[in-house]
């Protein structure tokens, strides 16, 4: 067993693990943090995607000691509470879900997209998506989520 | 699977956990690779040294006539780095075509050389740049042409259970140098290329004075097309001469026959053509530098 040391959406975790264990089975079996969501269990469909330090990374291939030392976040950071952050409503706006299973790693792609270009074309948009795989919706409903996100962080922020 | 997770704090320590474990332990930088061969049994160490803290070693730089790229660079990095889209974009655009945005936040450009599996991007890109690695050891460090690391499929001359790679150094190309990456793959993002073509070509006006054609993975490890080469130094650059070097190309190509990536005829043909293509491309490019 190892110590890893990190920070969770805000809180710091110390956890005794052992050192194969992923990141997204950490969050999972171990902080309950169900919302990241393993699929394909090999990095090729983005469903597991979290943030380390900003970066967007698939969880199922990252071993979790990466990120000893390191701020994680998941799915359940961007919410308050009861509300939903920017992101998350856009996709319930643009009915950007069918079964749900691919959306949390959208949302956390999407919010390294626009923490790193705010103002995305439509091209932008399908290249920062281009990591995740969804097999309901076609695609079209996400990049307009995406998009509408978009729209209303730069209102948020005008204000 | 592991027993123990060690982060080395310099190259000097990495070696000497390396020299420590004798053979239990390996090398790891961002682990897309190596998580899930570990996983299917395919990687017998079992102590993971993680390189990704060692300071100094993030660097993208130009220095002595050379590019350096250090062993924690990752995908993204280069994809977005203002002097490799200037001095080397062929990288840039190879390194841009990883997987998706995620594995090219965690893969390193390194660690894809010493994975030294056929169907890599960067590593193709880098053999049409003549790349060097740089190889620590115990007793000193050595540079290696990319060539020679490359053994077959998934075999690299470069033991990351008791050496490592600390970087890698290229020429920057000329200014009227003209670059296309074509790829070929079942779908646009987040899988391995079925075929892919990097072409760097300099012009004298409508002559070829010289071209890099560099072609993976249609043999055990990416290959330059010397034979497609020397056929077009002091050609004018037109479609005729293209499609002979895209033959002289396709004739040094030996695909397997793959259910995942296709048959070995039509990876054969498909060489020629983007052979053709990536040509037809990178003259044009070099007639846009002026």
């Amino acid at each position: 067993m190892q110590t890893l040391e990190m920070n969770v959406n805000g809180s710091d975790v110390r956890l005794e693990i052992h050192p194969d264990e992923t990141l997204a089975e950490v969050l999972r079996d171990r902080l309950g943090l169900i919302g990241t969501k393993i699929a394909c269990g090999e990095g090729e469909c983005g469903a597991c995607t979290v943030l380390i330090d900003g970066v967007a990374v698939t969880s199922c291939i990252t071993p979790a000691m990466k990120a000893h030392g390191r701020r994680v976040t998941t799915i359940e950071g961007l919410s308050r509470d009861t509300e939903l952050h920017v992101i998350q409503q856009a996709f319930v706006d643009s009915t950007a879900s069918q079964c749900g299973y691919c959306t949390p790693g959208f949302i956390m792609a999407t919010k390294a997209l626009l923490d790193a270009n705010p103002n995305p074309t439509r091209e932008d948009i399908m290249h920062g998506i281009s990591g995740n795989l969804c097999r309901c919706t076609g695609y079209y409903q996400i990049v307009d989520a995406v998009a509408l996100a978009a729209k209303r962080l730069a209102e948020e922020g005008r204000k | 699977m592991w027993e123990e997770y060690l982060f080395a704090n310099s190259v000097e320590h990495a070696l000497e956990l390396l020299a420590r474990y004798e053979g239990r332990a390996q090398l790891i930088a961002g682990g897309t690779d190596l998580v899930l061969q570990s996983q299917r049994g395919q990687c017998p160490a079992t102590v993971m040294v993680d390189i990704t803290r060692i300071p100094g070693l993030n660097r993208i730089e130009e220095r002595d006539g050379f590019i350096l790229i250090g062993a924690q660079v990752t995908h993204a990095q280069i994809a977005a780095s203002p002097l490799i889209r200037d001095k080397a974009p062929i990288l840039a655009m190879a390194c841009s075509q990883v997987g998706g945005p995620q594995t090219r936040n965690a893969g390193t450009l390194v660690g894809n050389v010493v994975n030294a599996q056929p169907a890599a991007d960067g590593a193709t890109a880098l053999f049409v740049l003549d790349a060097e690695l740089e190889v620590a050891t115990q007793e000193g460090r050595r540079w290696e042409p990319i060539s020679h690391v490359y053994r077959g499929v998934g075999v690299c001359t470069i033991n990351a259970c008791r050496e490592m790679v600390t970087a890698v150094r290229f020429k920057p190309l000329v200014n009227a140098c003209g670059c296309s990456y074509q790829r070929l793959a079942r779908r646009k993002a987040l899988t391995l290329p079925t075929l892919v073509v990097a072409v760097v070509l300099e012009m004298t006006g409508d002559t070829i004075k010289a071209a890099r054609i560099a072609i993976g993975p249609v043999a055990p490890t990416p290959y330059r097309a010397t034979d497609a080469e020397a056929h077009l130094v002091g050609k004018k650059a037109e479609e005729s001469v293209f499609a002979e070097a895209g033959q002289l190309a396709a004739a040094k190509a030996k695909p397997r026959d793959s259910l995942i990536r296709g048959s070995s005829e039509y990876r054969t043909a498909m060489v020629g053509v983007l052979v053709r293509r990536a040509l037809a491309e990178a003259a044009q490019e070099c007639h846009r530098r002026g």
